[in-house]
């Protein structure tokens, strides 16, 4: 069995989703991923690293500020050539975009957003979650066609890399025809920390925090462990935080090693973006809030005395380390 | 214009899912349907696009069972001109979807512009929208947060994530996929919602699109609900206490930090 995953990169490094489709337990397949842009032929030692058995490099100045469609094409262009069983990509905004396109250009399935991808026997299973989390299903393939699956973040842990693997190296030349979109800037985010989307714990704060400045307590509790900060809508619509925090049906869906809920009900459109979250922490004063129903550690109690508490544990803990 | 909109019914995030005796699916029997949240902004957008240009039709699609009508109707009553129902199976994959979407575009059309959801909050998938615009051969923007209309091509701000905005152009006709701030849907009055009942809708079946169970590739099966949940885990003590334990649970229990 013959798999190919689609690297992203930004700034000349692989994106953490991207590494983290190397964690998938894909049993014996032999795996070979494809980067595709201006300048990538640095990347192709880290995918080896990762575990890929030949990296392809499709390079050209007309990739630079690709678009799906760009990337479409010139992948489809590709991959035919190597014929793979699965095409996995990561399921963020460049791969949402990717999948589907490909899908049709090569007549083949498609499963999106999968939370579970496992591979033995010449066998793919993938899961997915449906009803934002409520519930998951298993994505059955109907006939044997190419399968292109998306990755939700996070959904597996990035192998370290293995200094004393190499991948082969293939260039690969595209012909892309005219473009009808352009990209024509991009207007950089001022965040500093990572997104909620691929952070490893993310700490949301909610209504309850009172202001846009109260939030400060948010933001250096989430410093002192790595964490991004999220948001509750209700925050948002207060002019707390901006929309790109706010997790939920409306806002992102998010699924960290922890979420750290502080002042946050956990109203039902809140807890569909982040109910797959793999350990939950839930700050409240309210102990019969909704959100230590979901929760797996709760601490009843005012955020503002607890969370500078937890900065400061924080950073002892790191003293100790 | 020629604009087109597809809206996809959904069940209610309030409503809480129960599994079919043989895990294949959700028991239907008592979920409250809604348009799924993102599809009311495509809507709305459609809408202030046919009052800034003039002779412009808004035309509704939507691929469903018969119960997708109450959705289309919703539509009616904010505005839209017309609504056809592509009558498919509830658990029609994305693929069908957007290959009945495609083919009632081509019957109906041609579209100048088609608004679609960024995602559909039942299955999430966030692929429809491009899989439409391919079979389409059009270009489609997604995740766009606002648009600046030109002449034949439009500028699309589009969301890519951590707060960062990319600016896309591209040439009309083309498929655009509503992500929150684009706009604020309007409500139906209560009037517009009585007249929308007797609004006609129209079906084209999957024979007239020419969808067929062959053109499936993928089936859903073996749902599973979340295993029940370990009771909450309450941490006490002082503040200062509570917060050295959970730093503690962080670091040596789920080794995150
Ligand atoms: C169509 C639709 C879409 C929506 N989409 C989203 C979405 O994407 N994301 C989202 O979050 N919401 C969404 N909502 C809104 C959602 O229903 C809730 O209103 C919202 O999540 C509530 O935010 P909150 O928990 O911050 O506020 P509240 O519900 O007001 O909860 C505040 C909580 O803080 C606790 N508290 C108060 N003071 C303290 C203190 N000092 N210390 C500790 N705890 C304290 C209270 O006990 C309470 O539990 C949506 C709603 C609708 C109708
Ligand atoms: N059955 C359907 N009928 C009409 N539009 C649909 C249908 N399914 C999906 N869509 C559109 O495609 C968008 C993305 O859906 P999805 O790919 O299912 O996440 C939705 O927001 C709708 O605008």
């Amino acid at each position: 069995m013959k798999i190919l995953i689609i690297a992203e990169h930004n700034n000349g490094q692989l994106s953490e989703a991207t590494r983290e489709l190397f964690g998938l337990p894909l049993g014996q397949a032999e795996r070979h991923a494809v980067v595709a842009g201006e300048g990538v032929e640095p990347l192709a030692a880290p995918l080896g690293q990762l575990g890929a058995a030949k990296v392809h490099l499709i390079d050209s100045p007309t990739l630079a500020g690709s678009t799906g469609e760009s990337l479409a094409q010139a992948l489809g262009q590709f991959i035919p050539q190597l014929a793979p069983d699965i095409v996995l990509a990561a399921h963020t905004p460049q791969g949402k975009d990717l999948a589907p396109r490909l899908a049709i250009a090569l007549d083949a399935a498609l499963a999106t957003d999968c939370v579970q991808v496992s591979c033995a026997d010449d066998h793919v299973t993938a899961r997915r979650p449906v009803y934002a989390g409520k519930a998951t299903a298993e994505v059955e393939f109907t006939d044997d066609s190419l399968k292109v699956i998306t990755v939700r973040p996070r959904t597996a842990k990035p192998p370290g890399p293995d200094a004393t693997r190499t991948a082969e190296v293939a260039t690969i030349a595209v012909e892309l025809p005219e473009q009808k979109t352009a990209l024509k800037e991009i207007i950089a985010s001022d965040n500093a920390r990572p997104d909620v989307t691929e952070a490893a714990i993310v700490v949301t704060g909610g209504r309850s925090l009172g202001s846009s400045e109260n939030f400060s307590i948010i933001e250096a509790f989430a410093d002192s462990i790595g964490a991004a900060v999220g948001s509750s809508r209700a925050a948002v619509d207060a002019g707390y935080r901006p929309y790109r925090d706010q997790v939920g049906q409306t806002g992102k869906v998010v699924s960290p090693q922890v979420y750290i809920a502080c002042g946050v009900s956990g109203a039902i459109q809140h807890l569909a973006g982040m109910r797959t979250s793999k350990h939950i922490v839930a700050i409240n004063t309210d102990p019969d809030a909704p959100i230590f129903q979901l929760a797996d550690y709760g601490i009843v109690g005012d955020l503002f005395d607890v969370v500078p508490a937890l900065t400061d544990a924080a950073k002892n803990q790191n003293g100790n380390d | 214009m020629n604009i087109f909109v597809c809206i996809k019914q959904v069940p209610d995030t309030t409503t809480r899912i129960k599994l079919r005796g043989d895990g294949n699916g959700i028991d239907e029997a008592d979920i409250q349907w809604i348009v799924s949240p993102h599809d009311e902004l495509a809507i709305e957008e459609a809408l202030r696009l046919r009052e800034q240009q003039p002779d412009s039709t808004v035309t509704v699609l939507s691929a469903g069972p018969e119960r997708v009508t109450d959705s289309l109707r919703m539509a009616f009553a904010m505005g839209a001109d017309s609504a056809v129902r592509l009558d498919l199976p509830g658990d029609a994959d994305s693929g069908m979807n957007a290959r009945a979407l495609a083919a009632a575009i081509g019957k109906l059309g041609p579209a100048d512009i088609v608004f679609t959801g960024k995602e559909a909050i039942d299955d999430g998938a966030a692929a429809v929208g491009q899989t439409l615009a391919a079979m389409l051969d059009m270009p489609c923007v997604t995740v766009v947060n606002g648009i600046d209309y030109g002449d034949g091509a439009i500028t699309c701000r589009r969301d890519v994530g951590g707060g960062s905005i990319e600016v896309i152009e591209t040439t009309l006709p083309a498929v655009v996929a509503a992500q929150v701030g684009l706009n604020e849907p309007r409500y139906a009055t209560a009037l517009n919602i009585i007249r929308a009942k007797k609004k006609p809708i129209d079906t084209l079946s999957a024979g007239e699109l020419g969808v067929t169970e062959a053109n499936r590739k993928t089936r859903l099966k073996n749902f599973e609900l979340p295993p029940p949940k370990q009771p909450c885990q309450i941490i006490e003590g002082t503040p200062a206490d509570q917060a050295k334990e959970l730093i503690r649970v962080l670091a040596e229990d789920v080794q995150v930090i």
